[in-house]
This record gives C-alpha cells, structure tokens and sequence, in this order.
C-alpha cells in the first residue's frame, strides 16, 4: 500500500502572526516557518503504517516555494520515504492544491492519502474534502484513529456528542485530527538520512493544472484588542451582568 | 509565544541538517521540558524517562562511533546549538542533569576497553544510564596534578583510597571515570579507571543544597579499598588524564554554549518585559537607560555567538583552537555575568521570585564561571597556550 501525505509550510505555531502595513495578508518575511501542526500528525501515521508493514512506500509530497522542500525534508526526517516537490511561488488556494494532488495521487498510484484536517494559516479546512471528491475516493475526516481490516480502512472521528466509526472502501482518503497521534521528534540520525533521500521536482504546469485564482483577498485585519476582563463579587452579579449588560440569557 | 520579528545574525556556516536539528531540540525544549523546568527543578531531580527521550533523538552520541550507539559524526555547531537551546529551558540544572553524561563518554570512546566500550556507551547514550566524570577532589578542583586519590595495583585488581566531589549526576549514575594517582607527584602519575556503582568499597553522598543547579546532583564519592578489575584501567597508567586533556575543549565549547544561551534568556525576556511593563506614562522600553541596557546586552550576545561560530568553524576544519576555547569560556561568563545583572535590573522585583528564568539565571552565572575550569584557570591556561 502506498500512501502519500501532503504537507504544507506555514508561520510556526508558535509565532505571533503580524499583518502587513498594506493589509494585503500576514508578513511572513524573516519569520520561522514549519510544517502545518496537522501534517505532522498525517505524516506520523504514515510513518506508523510502514513501520507496521502496511504501507510499502510512504511520499511526502509539498506544493510551495523553494523553501517548501525543507518542510518535505522534516517529513522525510520523520520516516518517510521519498518526496515530491512542486514548486510554485504563487500562493495557491485549496481547489488549485487539490487539483494537483489528485494529479500526484495518479501519478504515484497511491492507494492511501493521510492529510491535515486544515493548515493553520487560512484555516480552510477544504483541501481534503476536494480532493477526495475529485478523486471520487470516500474520506474519512478529522480522524481521531484508523485502522486497517481487509481492504477497507476503519475511521473513528470526532463528532458533535461523541465518536463516529465510518468504514471506507480503499483507495480512500483521510484528515487527521488532533487527536490521532503525537508526533515523534526527528532523530539526529534520522534528520542526516533525510539528507539523502530522493525529492522529484515538479512544477503544475507539469500536471497541467490551471491555478489561476478564483477568490480575491480584500483585507486583511488583526483581531479585535481584547478588553480587559472585570472580576464580579458573587453568582448574582454574574447573572444580572450576563442578562442586562451582555444580553446574552 | 515568540515575537514576530527574529533579529540577531545569521549562521554563515549553517546548513540545513543543523537547522532541522536545531529546530527539533527548539520544539522539543519548547514542549517537553520548558513548561515543567522549575518544577523539576525545586524538586531537585528530572523525571529519568527525559533522558532516555533526548537520548533517542541522538543528542549525546556526538564524536562517538556507531557501533557504540553514537552518531558516527563530529558536529561543533549541532553540539553548541544543543548547549544553547538547553541553558534556555528554564532552569539550568536540568541541561546538567541531562548533559553531565557527556563529559564520561568521551574519555571512555577513547581509553576504555572493547568490552567496556560495547557494553555501557549504548546504555549511556540512549540515556538508559548515566556516566560521570570525577575529577575534582574534596582538596580541590583546578590543580589537578596535586589529586590524591590513589590507585594500587594487586594481582588482577586495582584498589582505589580517596574521595571525589562535586560530581554531576554522581547519585544516579551506574558508570563512573576517576581520576586516581598510580604513580609520582604531578600530572603524569595520574591514571583513569572505570568504575562502577556497584564496585566493592564504593559509596557516595550527595552534595549539600546548593545556589543553583537544583535539578542536578552533585556527589562526593568515596573509595574505601574499592575494587575494580585490572582491564578497568583507561588508557596507559600513569598518563591516562594527559590523554584526555584534549576533552575538556568540548566541555568547555559547551559551557560557552551555555552561557551563551543564559544571554539569551536575558535579552528575550528582558525585552518581553520591557514591552508589557509601563512606567511614569510609558513601556519601559521607551526609557533610555532600559534601551541601552538592551542594546548592551544584545551586542554581547552577538560577541559571544560570533567567536563561537568561528571556532566552531575551525573545529569543523580539523584544527582545535585551545587557546581561544579557554579565552571564549571565561568572556561568555563575564558577558552572561553582566547580562544577568541587567536583566534582573529590568524585570525588577518580578525578576527576584522563583519561577521566572532571570532569577535561575542570575543565579547559575557562577557555576558556569567556575566549573569546567574557573574563569582564573581559563586565563592562566590560554596564556600559557600562547606561549606566555
Ligand atoms: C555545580 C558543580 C558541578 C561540578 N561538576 C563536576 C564534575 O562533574 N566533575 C568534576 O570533576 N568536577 C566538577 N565540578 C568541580 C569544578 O570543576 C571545580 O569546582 C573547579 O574546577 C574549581 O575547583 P575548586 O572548586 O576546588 O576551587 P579551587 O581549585 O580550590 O580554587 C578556588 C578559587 O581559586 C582560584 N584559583 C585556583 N588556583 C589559582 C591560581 N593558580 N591562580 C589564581 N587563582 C586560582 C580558582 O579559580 C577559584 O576561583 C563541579 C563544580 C560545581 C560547582
């Protein structure tokens, strides 16, 4: 079985986010950047399947800047096999991505892809769901475990008042949530065999795909200051603020 | 959260292993250790599954061949970003407790026998087990040609008499490298041996409370007529310390390492308080005097990183700059001195509770200008180096 993860290069989790003066988007120059947290957990389930022998091969595949190919090499330091590339500079939306991964999904003959339930810049949470849709495959999102019996792929995700188990018929398609895993931490061993791991570079003309831009971004904004909280004496004053201040009960 | 902006200089020599692998110890100090390091650090011990987690990520294996359970690789930078990444966790005493086992496995790579070799540097690099190194005496540390721990060869067995302190990680660890005379006065005469916990005639106590490095221990070792077999002599006898005197420069690019990133403590957080904090009608950052403090500090900081990327360069290269590793030790401890003081200046009262990373920093400046070879020895030792 093969599987391929996406993943993206996003502003570190751990950075402040700072929009640009222009408020065209968020300043990104000279700022820490690492794989989408929920990539990560993509790529250790991968990572789990082949160490399991269920998966044969394992292929991270990125579709960013040239600087995507570090965040393919963390993956590649976690375990995985080989990489894929596609180098762009434009800043592609989700229906773009998903048109080119359906074409790398082909291309590789993958028979499992495992994805982040959402990048946590723009917080779409749209490119699992097209892509499985472009490739007529089921999905099983924000996954909390999955398990393999015969040939199909057994998801539990997280629904509103508690767990859901879908089955789905391989190939399929799957979007970590949380929950799924914990990420191991590449070893140093480990980060210097990535080194030598092979990364094909491809471009989308290569898959040709049309990336042309369909939604325009007007501005953007920092989050309202939050104000200072006030501490309130008893239940009561709580009650009577909710009611008559907040408006909220 | 860190700020937006990184400032600071940029690694000329870096590559993208060292950026992955200083990412990785960065996110792992972050989540791992950062969050529970003055917990464990009132507590005066780090939970032992840390050590055997760093040790999978390959962080003591530095130097060592693979079939010891080491990396098969020398780095200088990876070892520095690891010194630097680890004196910002919080509380120093847990980069010791975790790291104290490097200063052992060196000496052992080097002298110690096959047998020996294959047997326990796999175990204290996993971090399963822990290795220290006893040098100094209760007479005293910085002349090591007058130690009087002595070793006595009888039939297949070597007898030991003295006692060894300040010892790091001395009460956990199961493998030990002494330093014990076997022959005349002076440097040559001292010999290494071996040894382990569970030797006949070995005992040890731990050091009393100490101003910093709680979450370390640090033991006096004591040798009544302990026994250890004959092939538990490191190295040729008599030479065994000349032979690895070469060592130190690695500890001591720790240290500086370390001290380096204490610095860094100080100016991060000086700065972040500095921002929040206003005073007669603005941030405390807008004052001059604090923004000079700032800049003072951060020039330091860019002093101290620059000469230890050079030598890490020159090492890189296959040439141990001795000299300037004594003379980097002791100007990072006074720049870390003066950073501490300024630092603690800025955060005020709130610098002097427990808890906050200044007050354990302003608190371990000493044990950084004093161990791995004082500030008056460094100056001494790089004079002496440059032929003076
Ligand atoms: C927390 C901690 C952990 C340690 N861990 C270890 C360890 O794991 N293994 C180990 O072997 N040791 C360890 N040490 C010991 C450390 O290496 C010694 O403290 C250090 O070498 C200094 O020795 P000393 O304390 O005996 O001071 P002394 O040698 O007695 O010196 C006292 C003072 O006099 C100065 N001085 C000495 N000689 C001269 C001279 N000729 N001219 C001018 N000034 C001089 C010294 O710089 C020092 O300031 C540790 C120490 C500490 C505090």
């Amino acid at each position: 079985m093969k599987v391929l993860v996406p993943v993206k290069r996003v502003l570190d989790y751990n950075v402040k986010a700072r929009v640009k003066p222009d408020q065209s988007g968020v300043d990104l120059s000279n700022v820490k950047m690492s794989m989408n947290p929920f990539d990560e957990i993509a790529v250790e389930e991968a990572v789990r399947l082949q160490e399991a022998g269920t998966a044969t091969e394992t292929i991270v595949v990125s579709i960013g800047p040239a600087k995507a190919q570090e965040t393919i090499r963390t993956g590649l330091a976690m375990g995985m096999d080989r990489g894929v590339h596609v180098q762009t500079d434009e800043d592609l939306e989700p229906l773009a991505i998903a048109k080119i991964l359906k074409a790398v999904a082909e291309a590789e003959g993958a028979d499992l892809i495992v994805m982040g339930k959402q990048a946590i810049d723009n917080d779409y949470g749209a490119t699992g769901g097209m892509l499985a849709a472009l490739l007529g495959w089921p999905i099983g999102s924000a996954a909390n475990s999955i398990a393999l019996d015969g040939g199909a792929l057994s998801v539990v995700k997280e629904v509103d008042g508690g767990l859901q188990t879908v089955k789905l018929q391989m190939p399929a398609l799957v979007t970590a949530d949380l929950r799924l895993n914990e990420p191991r931490y590449a070893s140093l061993p480990n980060i210097m065999k990535a080194k030598r791991k092979p990364i094909d570079a491809k471009t989308p003309a290569d898959f040709g795909v049309d990336t042309t831009p369909r939604l325009k971004t007007l501005k953007v904004t920092e989050p309202a200051a939050r104000e200072a909280g006030i501490k309130v004496e008893d239940a009561a004053a709580l009650v009577d603020k909710l009611k008559n201040e907040a408006g909220v009960i | 959260m860190t700020s937006h902006t990184q400032f600071g200089l940029a690694n000329p020599f870096d590559t993208p292993e060292r950026k992955a692998f200083r990412e990785t110890i960065q996110n792992f100090v972050a989540t791992e250790i950062r969050p529970y390091a003055h917990e464990w650090d009132e507590a005066g011990q780090v939970p032992w599954e840390l050590h055997e987690k760093l040790g999978a990520l390959g962080v003591f294996g530095f130097g060592i061949d693979e079939k010891y359970g080491g990396l098969g690789f020398e780095d200088p930078f990876m070892r520095s970003d690891y010194a630097v990444t680890m004196a910002m966790c919080g509380a120093g005493g847990v980069a010791a407790a975790l790291g104290a086992r490097s200063i052992s496995t060196d000496p052992i790579q080097k002298l110690a026998s096959e047998d020996i070799k294959l047997r326990v540097l796999p175990e204290i690099l996993s971090g399963r087990k822990g290795g220290s190194l006893g040098i100094t005496e209760p007479g005293g540390g910085s002349d090591v040609a007058a130690l009087t721990t002595t070793a006595r060869q009888e039939g297949e067995e070597w007898v030991l008499n003295g006692s060894k302190t300040f010892i790091t990680g001395g009460m956990e660890s199961d493998y030990f490298v002494i330093a014990a005379r076997t022959g005349g006065p002076g440097l040559t005469g001292i010999s290494l041996f071996f040894v382990e916990a569970d030797a006949p005639g070995f005992t040890r106590t731990p050091l009393a409370k100490k101003m910093g490095w709680w979450a370390s221990n640090q033991a006096t070792l004591y040798f009544d007529e302990c026994r250890v077999p004959a092939g538990n002599l490191m190295g040729q006898k008599d030479y065994g310390f000349l032979q690895i005197v070469n060592n130190f420069n690695y500890e001591r690019l720790g240290l500086v390492g370390c001290a380096l990133g204490m610095m860094k403590v100080c100016l991060e957080d000086s700065i972040e308080w500095a921002q929040e904090r206003h005073t007669f009608g603005k941030p405390l950052i807008k004052h001059q005097v604090i923004r000079h403090k700032i800049a003072d500090m951060s020039a330091k900081i860019d002093a101290v990183q620059s000469n230890l990327w050079i030598m890490c360069a020159q090492i890189d290269a296959g040439n141990m700059p001795v000299a300037e590793i004594c003379k980097a030790k002791f100007a990072a401890t006074k720049a870390l001195e003066f950073c501490a003081s300024e630092a603690m200046q800025i955060l005020g009262g709130a610098g002097y509770l427990r808890g906050n990373r200044i007050e354990n920093v302003y608190r371990e400046v000493k044990v950084i200008a004093i161990g791995g070879g004082s500030e008056e020895i460094m100056k001494d030792l790089a004079m002496r180096q440059m032929g003076l």
